[in-house]
């Protein structure tokens, strides 16, 4: 077949099955960026009571948050595509803990929609009460599942899985607050500052408290954790904390917005390299043999390669067509 | 308590039916989008816009649905059939990337300027939208069906053991991506989208149309209505007989890749020539209707029909009949009974189709009452045909998970539990049977509302927005 080229070995040589590695945790970064600020936009949204207030929330989302789920749906391809191994031990493994997710994505996601449908105080109270529950148990159980997968648990509820589900939480609220200051105006701007600062604050001590915890508990990843890597990781959080809050303190939006970005991808890269070269501790399965054989990988690097740079074209498109604060008459 | 394989074929089978309502409505609504959008710009009448906005909505909540339940089933592959996505990953995972990467990411990023847009972009970046999420929507069917085909006809593989399992390794992609059945299966399903949604909006047409003309109430904006149904009588036509035609010749594939399905298709218990098109069968005893192979069965049929249909036109030819299999038979009554109502329901759709283009023809489509009670009552039934094609493709192919390579019950997650696996299966129950119920109450009320006044119309020789109204950042 004409299938030789594609079965002769890595394309151009490239160490794929590392390069896939990375590519998964930086789909699953950018996953927790975008629609991280969704989530906080909702756990925010339990902190407003004016009602005008309210449907500027949820009009900032409006026309993002599908697209910005999607990255969940291309993270779970991609890692059936490259490890399918570990798509399915991972995912049996931690049932219960899937579906939680995937419940509370389908209130998240429902909720908006039907929020708008009717304007009666009974049903905007339960239907506003839904959306803010949902948003916040996805990352709530995001954070969960993924320190389980790090840490190699075989139970669902741990300590690190808790403490790790609470800072992914506090992380989608700096990230909220961050995207929200870019879309509102006047007062509610203002307001969101002090969100900010509290859960910056509390997002840094969940932090320390995981690594601790990860020092003490873990000893399997004491080495690592040590690695220069990973205290240069810990150090551009810290970069990215300090650049936030100023940003925040000067009302400088975009800037704030990037150094929320740099806390998530600081983040996903430090579980990434306190993992690497495991890809699934708990049955130790590692890059090189979860990797899948060297016809599709090849395949899926083409398509990868080709497709995401179209990717960002669209997310480029959709967000200048919204750019800027939320206009008065605009709703969902 | 259900074993975790019965809980998780359960589960899959009420997740995957409740999620292909609303692509069928959004890939079918697609094509009508797109026209009404390019006649919106470009003729400026006011009917163009107010069912692009109409209809714009119901994609919209189909669309929002669609992605809710979607995510699931794409994580149940490997929460419920973690041994079956070990072994077929470099088969499976494949399309499935692809089908994110390429399909949902474009859809769901041009999505929002399509329901949000329209005051904040031009024209041309407004039409580029809609086209592209209406690609998207069947480049997700691609993608999906690719996956779903190779599991009926699977090609360009080999099978290899690795730590301890066999596996699917992946050694023809051109061969295992565009096997056998992928594209009848694309044809028929997306033919069948625009079918559905055709008589979605001429059951919803002819209500109206029947209110305001055989009731007399008066309806505001019959004429929408009118041309609703219009519109949907016209898509119709083209496809009810497309699917009739195009399914008969499926149906012969179907046979010489399938033969064990086909036979639980025509209920044939023996190998034997020139074999009834049965219309009607029934076990004549408790026991044989207990033992999917027994062999009396009593049958009313016209003869030579499924010979005739197998072979391509022979009444004569030789089918081979269920007993020829070894081991366990897909539960026939409920293959047979799905495929017989499905095929009776296009040749019903054909009838309508062609009742209505008459009527329209003589000029009498807004007076024949009949006609309009037949299509209110058909408003479903186009879904209800896609269910049962699934039925009869899903449940005709058991007890195979990969046609001839691995059994269903050996695909399933090994640590999964009775308790977790009936446990979700009820949470999916509930929640998928709720989502349903919410569907259909908020396109009620859309429907209910029915569309914009034409005095709420943005105008017709619309301008681009100047930077005043679309207003800059501060
Ligand atoms: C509007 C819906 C609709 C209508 C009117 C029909 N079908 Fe259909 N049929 C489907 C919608 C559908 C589907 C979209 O649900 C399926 C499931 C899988 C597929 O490819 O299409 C299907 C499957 C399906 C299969 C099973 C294929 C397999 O196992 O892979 C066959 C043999 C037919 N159809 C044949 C027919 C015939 C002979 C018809 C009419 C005379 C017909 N269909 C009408
Ligand atoms: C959306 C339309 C579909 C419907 C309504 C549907 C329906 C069903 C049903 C009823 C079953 C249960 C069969 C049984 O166990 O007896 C099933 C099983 C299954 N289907 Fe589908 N299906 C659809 C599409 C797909 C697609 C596109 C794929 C693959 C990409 C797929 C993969 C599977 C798998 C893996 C199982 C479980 C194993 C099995 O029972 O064979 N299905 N489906
Ligand atoms: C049983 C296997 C299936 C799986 C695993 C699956 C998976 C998914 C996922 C993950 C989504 C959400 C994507 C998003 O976030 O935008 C989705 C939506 C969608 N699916 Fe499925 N799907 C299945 C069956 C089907 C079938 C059989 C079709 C059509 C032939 C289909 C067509 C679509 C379309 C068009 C959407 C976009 C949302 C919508 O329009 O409602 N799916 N599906």
């Amino acid at each position: 077949m004409t299938d030789g080229w594609l079965a002769s070995g890595p394309l151009f040589g490239l160490p794929l099955p590392d390069l896939w590695f990375g590519l998964v945790f930086f789909i699953f970064g950018t996953f927790l960026f975008l629609d991280g600020f969704d989530f906080g936009a909702g756990l925010l949204f339990a902190t407003r009571a004016d009602e005008q207030e309210r449907e500027q929330f949820l009009a900032a989302i409006g026309p993002f948050w599908d697209g910005n789920e999607v990255w969940l749906v291309v993270f779970g391809g991609a890692l059936f595509a490259a490890f399918p191994a570990v798509y399915a031990n991972l995912f049996s493994r931690h049932y219960l803990l899937m579906f939680a997710i995937l419940g509370a994505l389908i209130v998240r996601g429902l909720a908006p929609e039907m929020y708008e449908q009717r304007h009666d105080d009974r049903w905007q109270r339960w239907w506003g009460r839904a959306f803010v529950v949902g948003s916040i148990a996805a990352p709530f159980f995001l954070g969960m599942f993924t320190a389980n997968w790090l840490v190699g648990a075989t139970t669902t509820i741990t300590l690190p899985a808790v403490v790790v589900g609470l800072t992914v939480v506090a992380l989608t609220v700096v990230d909220g607050v961050a995207f929200l200051r870019l879309k509102t105006r006047g007062d509610v701007r203002a307001d969101l500052r002090t969100a900010g600062y509290q859960s910056l604050v509390a997002y840094l001590v969940l932090v320390v408290v995981t690594l601790g915890y990860v020092y003490v508990g873990v000893p399997a990843l004491r080495a690592q954790l040590l690695s220069p890597l990973v205290v240069a990781l810990v150090a551009a959080t810290l970069l990215f904390a300090v650049v936030y809050a100023a940003a925040t303190r000067f009302d400088r939006y975009y800037v704030a917005f990037a150094a929320a970005a740099g806390l998530v991808y600081t983040l996903v890269s430090l579980v990434a390299s306190l993992m690497y070269p495991q890809v699934d501790p708990a049955v130790a399965l590692t890059v090189e043999t979860a990797i899948v054989s060297t016809i599709p990988l090849n395949i899926m690097s083409i398509g990868a390669a080709l497709l995401l740079p179209l990717v960002f074209v669209y997310f480029i498109v959709l967000y200048s067509a919204f750019s800027g604060p939320i206009e008065a008459g605009e709703s969902y | 308590m259900l074993d975790p394989v019965t809980a998780s074929r359960l589960q899959f089978a009420v997740t995957t039916i409740v999620h292909i309502i609303f692509p069928v409505m959004s890939m079918g609504l697609a094509p009508f989008l797109i026209y009404f959008t390019w006649k919106d710009i470009r003729s400026g009448e006011p009917i163009y816009e107010q069912l692009r906005r109409f209809w714009t909505k119901i994609f919209a909540i189909s669309f929002v649905v669609g992605t809710v339940t979607g995510i699931v089933l794409e994580f149940e592959f490997g929460t419920n059939f973690a041994v079956f996505s070990t072994a077929a990953g470099e088969l499976f995972g494949g399309p499935l990337a692809f089908e994110g990467m390429m399909a949902f990411m474009l859809e769901a990023t041009f999505l929002g300027i399509f329901v949000f847009g329209r005051e904040r972009v031009g024209n041309a970046l407004y039409m580029i939208s809609a086209v592209a999420v209406g690609i998207g929507t069947w480049l997700s069917a691609v993608w999906i069906l690719i996956a779903n085909s190779w599991m009926q006809t699977p090609r360009g593989y080999e099978l290899v053991t690795q730590n301890g399992q066999q596996v699917v390794r992946l050694t023809e992609p051109m061969a295992a991506y565009l096997n056998p059945r992928f594209l009848w299966m694309f044809v028929h399903m997306q033919n069948a989208a625009v079918e559905s949604v055709a008589l979605v909006m001429a059951g919803l047409g002819a209500y109206f149309v029947f209110r305001h003309y055989v009731w007399g109430y008066p309806i505001e904006q019959v004429d929408f209505w009118e041309r609703t149904l219009k519109i949907a009588l016209v898509v119709l036509l083209i496809t009810a007989p497309l699917q009739v035609v195009q399914g008969d010749l499926y149906a012969r594939h179907v046979y010489e890749t399938q033969p064990q399905k086909f036979a639980a298709m025509e209920a044939i218990w023996e190998t034997d020539s020139y074999v009834p098109e049965y219309l009607i069968a029934f076990p004549t005893s408790v026991e044989d209707l207990l033992d999917p192979r027994a062999k009396d069965i009593f049958g009313i049929g016209i003869p030579g029909g499924a010979s005739w249909l197998a072979s391509g036109g022979n009444p004569e030819a030789t089918i081979r009949g269920l007993e020829e299999f070894e081991g366990p038979q897909p539960p026939v009554a409920l293959v047979f009974w799905s495929f017989r109502i499905m095929v009776a329901l296009g040749f019903w759709f054909i009838l309508l189709a062609v009742w209505g283009g008459y009527r329209w023809w003589r000029g009498e489509l807004l007076e024949d009452d009949l006609l309009h009670k037949a299509l209110m009552a058909s408003t479903p039934l186009g879904i209800l045909a896609v269910h049962l094609g699934w039925i009869v493709t899903e449940v005709g192919r058991q007890p195979w998970i990969i046609q001839g390579v691995m059994k269903t019950s050996e695909g399933v997650s090994t640590t999964l539990s009775s308790a977790e696996a009936t446990a979700s299966l009820a949470g999916f129950a509930f929640v998928y049977s709720l989502l349903l119920v919410l569907y259909v109450y908020v396109i009620v009320r859309i429907v209910r509302d029915g569309p914009p006044a034409v005095s709420d119309l943005t105008h017709a020789d619309r301008q681009e927005p100047s930077p005043s109204e679309v207003g800059v950042d501060d």
